[in-house]
């Protein structure tokens, strides 16, 4: 699974990585803090196909109900099962077995529009 | 995912520092900085259940009535009878509208014939004020504002009891809706057995200027995996008391919906006045008395919903395909481990045991209607 510093950033907090032509996709820690308790995971199912900007599913919380976004475009070819039974590893570990879903795309250029790890730390670096 | 920021210029408890000390997350409640969860919401929530949890709930208004009126005053704005308590009881009220919508509930406390605290919510504490100023007209008692000069924990679960009870043995013995003062190492301390989570406890108000040293004398070692009472933030508050189907104002109590819908009736004296003379009736008591006689139309009821979704505020609730309801509450339960809603229905639809929709985002789910609570402490 991706570090961080892998991985490219969007506005709406979430994580992607692409590895060939398949990009995988979460949550940043900070999104998952601010959600508080993930307590249900849903992605669209496989074989859907979406476009750049599109939702593939919510995540829920103790607190509230949250989409989640694609910065690509393809086909919707993996979801995290294991989240069915343990939400909350979207909690404990958002890059790795938190994972939401993975898209077989044949275009990644949107990729580079976001921003990368460092960007997104100094963006929304956790005040404490 | 879309994300707040937190604005500046919050009002901070007495006990900000203790909160950041235990890495809190802060969040803005009523012009309050407060604590949402020190960790996990859930995880804050069982360990109620289980032992015992701290929440800071200084946030809460906290009035004080003084003067040979301020009894005739608190029985023309509450709902239930405050005349006739004891020195030392508390007693739970709702403050209605005169359109019998409720302007928020509240706890008051009897520390004499003359001298009495309400609690109320932090949201409402201005609107209060404001609404107290207009009515009071010539009675005569002072009204103070003691939200600022006290500081106000809540200390909530099982063992409670018996841990406050090591250094304060009166606690032990108080009974529910009781409360007692005490100097605990020169601080004068206010210490009643209520609360907001279903579970046993106390409620203690105290001055502000002592309460972060104060609380290392209610409550130690709490970063211990086996602390009996640990650190429990407003998310965790919100859970207990839904399952707990305890009201929140801007849910299931608004200046729109009445005690009785909400199924307060405890909490409401509709004869108030009607037969001593040195009482009089409450503001709200004619339309209340309305509603009473014709049945409210609609009542609050519980759902636990099928499938892992949560329901949120403001979902409609269908029979069919038509509308009966609105959801006031819900959260996926950590008791059942299952995902539960408080919701207004038409008064038709109300009966336990009755299958419903909640319709959701994208879909809907079935959902049962059931007695409230969801949970009852032992």
């Amino acid at each position: 699974m991706p570090s961080p510093t892998a991985c490219r950033f969007s506005e709406t907090h979430e994580w992607h990585h692409l590895d060939g032509d398949v990009v995988t996709l979460g949550i940043t820690q900070y999104a998952a803090d601010e959600l508080t308790d993930v307590t249900y995971v849903e992605m669209k199912p496989l074989g859907s196909n979406i476009v750049p900007g599109d939702s593939v599913g919510e995540v829920e919380s103790v607190k509230t109900t949250s989409e989640v976004y694609s910065a690509v475009g393809g086909e919707i070819v993996d979801v995290n099962r294991a989240l069915s039974d343990d939400p909350s590893m979207v909690n404990s570990d958002p890059f790795s077995a938190g994972w939401l879903v993975k898209i077989r795309t044949s275009d990644p250029s949107p990729l580079d529009g976001l921003m990368d790890h460092a960007a997104y730390e100094q963006r929304f670096s956790v005040k404490k | 995912m879309s994300c707040t920021t937190n604005p500046s210029a919050l009002i901070r408890s007495p006990f900000h520092q203790f909160h950041i000390e235990h890495g809190a997350k802060m969040v803005e409640f009523a012009g309050w900085e407060m604590p949402m969860l020190y960790g996990s919401i859930i995880q804050e929530h069982r360990q109620v259940r289980r032992s015992g949890g701290i929440f800071d709930v200084s946030h809460m208004g906290r009035l004080r009535f003084t003067g040979p009126d301020a009894l005739r005053f608190l029985d023309l704005v509450c709902t239930r009878r405050i005349d006739g308590m004891a020195d030392g009881q508390c007693r739970y009220s709702i403050l209605c509208n005169e359109r019998g919508g409720c302007r928020d509930d509240t706890l008051v406390y009897r520390l004499g014939a003359d001298e009495y605290l309400m609690v109320c919510n932090a949201a409402n504490r201005l609107k209060l004020l404001d609404h107290f100023q207009q009515t009071r007209g010539d009675l005569s008692f002072d009204l103070s504002d003691e939200t600022m000069d006290t500081a106000m924990l809540a200390i909530q679960g099982p063992k409670v009891i018996e841990l406050i009870g090591a250094f304060a043995p009166a606690v032990r013995s108080l009974k529910r809706y009781r409360f007692l003062r005490m100097a605990v190492l020169g601080v004068q301390i206010t210490i009643s057995r209520t609360g907001y989570s279903g579970e046993d406890g106390v409620e203690v108000i105290l001055p502000a200027p002592l309460a972060s040293g104060a609380i290392s004398l209610l409550v130690s070692n709490v970063d211990s995996d086996d602390a009996v009472v640990k650190p429990a933030g407003l998310g965790a508050r919100d859970t207990l008391r839904t399952e707990s189907a305890m009201p929140l104002y801007g849910h299931e109590i608004t200046e729109e919906i009445d005690p009785l819908s909400a199924g307060l009736n405890f909490a409401v004296t509709l004869e108030k006045g009607d037969d001593r003379s040195e009482v009089g009736h409450f503001i709200g008591q004619e339309a209340l008395n309305m509603i009473a006689g014709k049945g409210p139309p609609q009542r609050l009821v519980g759902l636990i919903l099928n499938g892992k979704r949560t329901a949120r505020q403001g979902m409609a609730v269908l029979r069919g395909d038509i509308p009966i309801g609105r959801v006031t509450s819900a959260c996926l339960s950590p008791t059942l481990g299952r995902p539960i809603a408080m919701a207004y229905l038409n008064a038709k639809f109300a009966e336990p045991g009755g299958s419903v929709q909640i319709e959701l985002a994208r879909t809907t789910e079935a959902a049962e209607v059931v007695k409230l609570p969801f949970y009852k402490a032992r």
